[in-house]
C-alpha cells in the first residue's frame, strides 16, 4: 500500500479557505447521460483556431469519427460524439463569455449507437514511439480539460527539453462549486494512473507528483489502492492542504516545489509539467479503448436546479438538456454560470452546447450572489492584497485601473493577475475588482499591440523612404551620366563640325585660288 | 427564467464595510464602559452628541454631494469617527467643542476630501486636532480619576449633562475639584519645571489608584484590538510596528537617563497609545495600505509620539503623530510594493 508521500509543502501566499458547495453533485456516481436527441457539436472547444469541418449534412456518422479538422499549431481535431447523421453544418452560439457564435456540426442521433476505437494501441504502449503515441493524440482531439483546453499534445512536446523532469497531475479542483475531477479520481483512480503512465512514457521522464487536495478523502483512497495496484515508483500521491485557488497550475508547483514559474513563463522553464486528472484518463481512454475526446464529465450544480449531479455528457448537448435531466430550474432568476463559482462566466441563454472546457454548470440563485451587497467606495483596507495569490496590490491596481493610467498598471504587474477572484470575494466594499484587472490587461495588450503595430509602420515608412532615397540617387546619378553623356557627345559634334568647317573652307580655298 | 449576466466571482463574503465598522465600534466598547465607570458619565454624553453631529453632517454632505444617503449613512463610518471623537475628548468637553470636532471631521476632512475611501487624513484625528487648538482650555480639563462611579462622590448623571450642555460646573463644584492633570501631563509639567521622574510619581497621583484607571481603560482597549486582530479585521503590522517603536526609542532613552525620562510602559498603558496603535492608525483609508507600508507608516506615529510626547508642547501626541504620518502615506505606497508571483 503505498501511502500519501512525506512531501514537503510549501503553501502559496494568500488565498482562500471556502465553504465547499460539491457534496450535493458528489452524492451520487457519475451517470451517463443518455444519448440526446441531437447534438450541435463546436467546431471551436480548445483555444486555438476553429477546426475545418470535413463532414456535409445528411452524411452518417459514429460516435469517434473526426467531423472537425484542427487547424494550425494550437487547433484540436474535433469527432462525433454521438452515432447519426449530420443535419447542419452552421454558425450557432456556443459556450462562451461574450455569446459568440462558431461552426457546429448538428448530428441527429440513431437509436443504435457505436463507437469507433481507431486509437486503441493493441500491444504495449511501452514498446511504443513516444512521437507515434504524442501524434494519436493529437489526433484523438484530447486538450487540456481543466479548463484551458490547450492541445495537450503541444504540452506533451517537451521530451527534447532537458529541464523537464516532473509531471504535476492537477487532481486539486479547488473551486468550491466544481466536482468534476473529484468524481473522477473517485470511480476511475486505476485509469487515471495508466493515463499517467503513459504521460511519462511519452515525455521519458520519471517523476509524477500527483496533488489532491486534502478534503477529497474518497479520492485519495481510490488512489492509494490504485496506486498500490500499479506499484509504480514513479508515482507520488499528494496531499495538499485545501485552498483556493490551489488549482491554478502556478500555486500547486509551488506548493508542491517551493519555487514560482517566472513571470511570463511557462512552468517547463522551472522543470515542472501541469496536466488535469481527467487529461490523463482521456489519454488512458484513447490508447486503451480506442476512444478519441467526445464526452466529459459536467458537475451540474447550484441551489437554482433540482437534484445536482456529476453528468458524462457527449461535448454539444445542449446545457439546457442537462439541466431538465437535472430536474430543471427551481428558481425564476439565476446565473448560469460556466466553469466554477469564483471563475466560471454567465452565459445569456442555455441552449448552447457544452464543449471539452464545460466542467461545471452552475445555476445559483441570484439571491445567494455577490449582488446582495451593495458596492461603496474602495477604504483601503488591503485584504484584497492579504488574499492575492500573485502577491498583488489589488486596491492600487484598481485606483489606477479607474484612472486607465497603464504605465502605473505596468509597474504593478497587472499582467500577473490570474484573475482567481480572490480579491473580489473578501472585498467588504463588494467592488468588481477582476473585471477591472481584466479590462485593464485588455488595454495594455491593445496598446501594446498598437505600439507593435506603430513600430512596424514606422520601421516600414523607414525603409521605404530610404528606399526612395537610394531611387532619387540612383535616378540623380543616371541623370548626371546621362548628362555628361550628351555633354560629351555635343563636344564631340562640335568638334567634327568645326573640322567640316575647317576642310570646307579649305576646300573654298582652294577652289577659289586654284593656282596656288 | 431570468439570466442574469456578470463578470466572476458570483459570491461575495457576508463581511461588508458596515459589518466592519460596526465591529470596530463594538469592540471599543468595554474601553468605554471602563472609561464611564472610572471618569463618570461624561463620555456618554460626548458619544451622543458626536454620533448626532455626525450623522447630521454625513446627511447633509451626502445630499450636497448626490450620493445616496440612506446606503452611507448606514455604513457605520460617521458612528466610528464620533465614537473615537469623543473618546478622545475629556469627559466634560462642553457640547460645541465636541460638535465643532465632529463636523470638522466629517465635512472637512471626509467629504471635502471625496468623502468614504478619499480621506488623506483620519477624520476623527483632524477633528480632535483642531478643537485642541481651537479650544485648548476646554481640552486641558480631565476629569480626575474618581471622579467617575467608581469613587464616593460622583458627579451625578443630571450634573454632567448640565455641564456639558452648559460648559460651567454646578455651583457646589469647582473645576480644580474634580479635575486634575493626566499621567502624560503631569509628567510632562514636572519635568520641564526640573523636577525629578522619581518626585513627580511619588508626590500626584501617579502612584496612586488613579494612575491604575488608565491602565485599566488602556488594557480594555488593547483587549478590543486583540479581538479586532483575532477577526482579522484589522492587520498585526501597525499595532506592533506602532507600540514596538514607541517602546523601543522609550527604552532607549530611559536607559540613558531614568530621572528625566518616563519608563516604555508608562508610555504604552498611560496615554492614548494603545487607542492610537489599534482604533485610530488602523483606519485603513488613511493608513499605508501594504504591509511594509504599514509598518514604516505605525513605526512613523510610534517615533512622532515619543518625539512630541518628549519635547513638544502637548502631553500627548498621538493626533499629531498620525496625521502627520497620513501625509506620507502616498509616498509610502509608491515605494512600498511586495514582490509579484514571478518576479525577482
Amino acid at each position: 500500500m503505498i501511502d500519501t508521500l512525506p512531501r514537503q509543502l510549501h503553501p502559496f501566499s494568500g488565498g482562500l479557505s471556502l465553504d465547499s458547495m460539491k457534496a450535493a453533485a458528489l452524492s451520487e456516481p457519475v451517470t451517463q447521460l443518455p444519448t440526446p436527441p441531437e447534438v450541435w457539436v463546436s467546431m471551436h472547444q480548445h483555444c486555438g483556431l476553429a477546426a475545418v469541418p470535413c463532414v456535409n449534412p445528411g452524411q452518417k456518422v459514429r460516435t469517434g469519427e473526426l467531423i472537425g479538422r484542427a487547424n494550425g499549431t494550437f487547433s484540436a481535431n474535433v469527432h462525433a460524439s454521438v452515432t447519426g447523421t449530420v443535419g447542419q453544418v452552421c454558425r450557432r452560439p456556443i459556450v462562451h463569455p461574450g455569446g459568440l457564435s462558431e461552426m457546429c456540426v448538428q448530428i441527429i442521433s440513431t437509436p443504435e449507437q457505436q463507437h469507433d476505437t481507431a486509437f486503441r494501441i493493441s500491444h504495449d504502449y511501452r514498446l511504443a514511439d513516444p512521437n507515434m503515441l504524442r501524434q494519436q493524440v493529437a489526433e484523438a482531439g484530447i486538450v487540456g480539460l481543466g479548463g484551458a483546453v490547450f492541445p495537450t499534445a503541444l504540452k506533451l512536446a517537451a521530451e527534447a527539453d532537458q529541464t523537464l523532469h516532473t509531471l504535476v497531475i492537477n487532481g486539486a479542483e479547488c473551486d468550491p462549486a466544481i466536482s468534476c475531477d473529484e468524481a473522477l479520481m473517485r470511480e476511475h483512480a486505476p485509469e487515471i494512473v495508466r493515463g499517467i503512465q503513459i504521460m511519462l512514457h511519452i515525455l521519458q521522464i520519471n517523476i509524477a507528483v500527483i496533488a489532491i487536495e486534502d478534503d477529497k478523502q474518497a479520492a485519495h483512497n481510490s488512489f492509494s489502492a490504485a496506486l498500490a495496484d500499479a506499484a509504480d515508483e514513479r508515482l507520488q500521491l499528494c496531499r495538499v492542504p485545501t485552498r483556493y485557488p490551489e488549482g491554478g497550475e502556478r500555486q500547486l508547483i509551488q506548493v508542491i516545489s517551493g519555487t514560482e514559474v517566472p513571470s511570463g513563463g511557462l512552468p517547463i522553464d522551472i522543470g515542472y509539467l501541469c496536466h488535469n486528472v481527467a487529461t490523463a484518463f482521456a489519454i488512458d481512454d484513447a490508447f486503451i479503448n480506442g476512444h478519441a475526446l467526445t464526452s466529459r464529465i459536467v458537475t451540474v450544480c447550484g441551489n437554482g436546479i433540482a437534484t445536482p449531479c456529476n453528468l458524462r455528457v457527449p461535448m454539444g448537448t445542449g446545457v439546457r438538456h442537462l439541466i431538465d435531466h437535472c430536474g430543471g430550474y427551481v428558481v425564476s432568476d439565476a446565473r448560469i454560470i460556466v466553469g466554477g463559482v469564483m471563475m466560471g462566466f454567465t452565459v445569456a441563454q442555455d441552449d448552447v452546447p457544452v464543449d471539452k472546457s464545460t466542467n461545471c454548470i452552475l445555476v445559483l440563485p441570484e439571491h445567494e450572489s455577490r449582488s446582495n451587497h451593495p458596492v461603496m467606495p474602495c477604504i483601503r483596507c488591503g485584504d484584497c492584497a492579504t488574499v492575492c495569490p500573485a502577491n498583488l496590490l489589488p486596491q492600487q491596481l484598481y485606483w489606477h485601473a479607474r484612472g486607465e493610467r497603464l504605465d502605473d498598471l505596468q509597474r504593478l504587474h497587472v499582467a500577473d493577475c490570474i484573475e482567481c477572484g480572490c480579491c473580489d470575494y473578501v472585498c467588504p466594499s463588494n467592488l468588481p475588482l477582476t473585471d477591472y484587472f481584466r479590462y485593464a490587461k485588455d488595454q495594455l495588450w491593445s496598446r501594446d499591440a498598437q505600439h507593435l503595430r506603430a513600430g512596424i509602420a514606422r520601421t516600414r515608412y523607414e525603409n521605404r523612404e530610404l528606399r526612395l532615397e537610394k531611387l532619387q540617387a540612383q535616378r540623380q546619378a543616371r541623370r548626371e551620366r546621362h548628362r555628361q553623356a550628351v555633354r560629351e557627345q555635343s563636344d564631340k559634334q562640335q568638334a567634327i563640325a568645326e573640322a567640316v568647317a575647317r576642310a570646307r573652307q579649305k576646300k573654298q580655298r582652294m577652289d577659289e585660288d586654284p593656282s596656288s | 427564467m431570468k439570466f442574469i449576466q456578470a463578470g466572476a466571482p458570483h459570491i461575495h463574503r457576508a463581511r461588508t464595510v458596515a459589518a466592519l465598522m460596526r465591529e470596530v465600534v463594538l469592540a471599543l466598547l468595554p474601553a468605554i464602559l471602563l472609561h464611564t465607570w472610572f471618569f463618570g458619565p461624561g463620555l456618554i454624553f460626548n458619544t451622543v452628541i458626536a454620533i448626532t453631529f455626525a450623522l447630521l453632517g454625513e446627511a447633509l454632505m451626502l445630499r450636497l454631494r448626490k450620493q445616496s444617503v440612506g446606503l452611507f449613512l448606514g455604513d457605520y463610518t460617521a458612528v466610528l469617527t464620533a465614537v473615537l471623537l469623543a473618546f478622545a475628548l475629556p469627559p466634560l468637553t462642553p457640547w460645541w467643542v465636541t460638535a465643532s470636532a465632529t463636523l470638522f471631521a466629517i465635512i472637512v476632512a471626509k467629504h471635502l476630501y471625496g468623502g468614504l475611501g478619499s480621506n488623506i487624513f483620519n477624520p476623527a484625528m483632524a477633528g480632535y486636532a483642531v478643537v485642541l487648538v481651537s479650544f485648548p482650555a476646554e481640552l486641558a480639563l480631565w476629569t480626575a480619576p474618581g471622579a467617575g462611579m467608581a469613587s464616593t462622590a460622583p458627579l451625578t448623571w443630571y450634573q454632567t449633562l448640565t455641564t456639558t450642555l452648559t460648559g460651567t460646573l454646578p455651583e457646589t463644584l469647582t473645576w480644580d475639584q474634580i479635575t486634575g492633570a493626566t499621567p502624560l501631563d503631569r509628567v510632562q509639567t514636572g519635568l520641564t519645571n526640573g523636577e525629578m521622574l522619581s518626585e513627580i510619581i511619588a508626590g500626584s497621583t501617579l502612584s496612586g489608584a488613579g494612575a491604575n484607571h488608565w491602565i485599566i481603560i488602556n488594557l480594555a482597549v488593547a483587549a478590543g484590538g486583540i479581538w479586532l486582530l483575532f477577526r482579522k479585521i484589522i492587520s498585526w503590522h501597525i499595532p506592533v510596528a506602532l507600540l514596538g517603536a514607541l517602546f523601543l526609542i522609550a527604552m532607549v532613552f530611559r536607559l540613558a537617563d531614568p530621572d528625566s525620562f518616563s519608563s516604555p510602559w508608562f508610555h504604552l498603558f498611560s496615554g492614548s497609545a494603545m487607542a492610537g496603535a489599534f482604533f485610530i492608525a488602523t483606519d485603513p483609508v488613511s493608513a499605508a495600505t501594504s504591509n511594509q507600508g504599514r509598518l514604516i507608516y505605525a513605526a512613523g506615529i510610534g517615533l512622532l509620539i515619543y518625539i512630541i510626547r518628549t519635547w513638544g508642547s502637548y502631553p500627548d501626541g498621538v493626533a499629531f503623530a498620525v496625521l502627520l504620518m497620513n501625509m506620507l502615506v502616498p509616498l509610502i505606497d509608491y515605494y512600498c510594493v511586495p514582490r509579484t508571483y514571478g518576479h525577482r
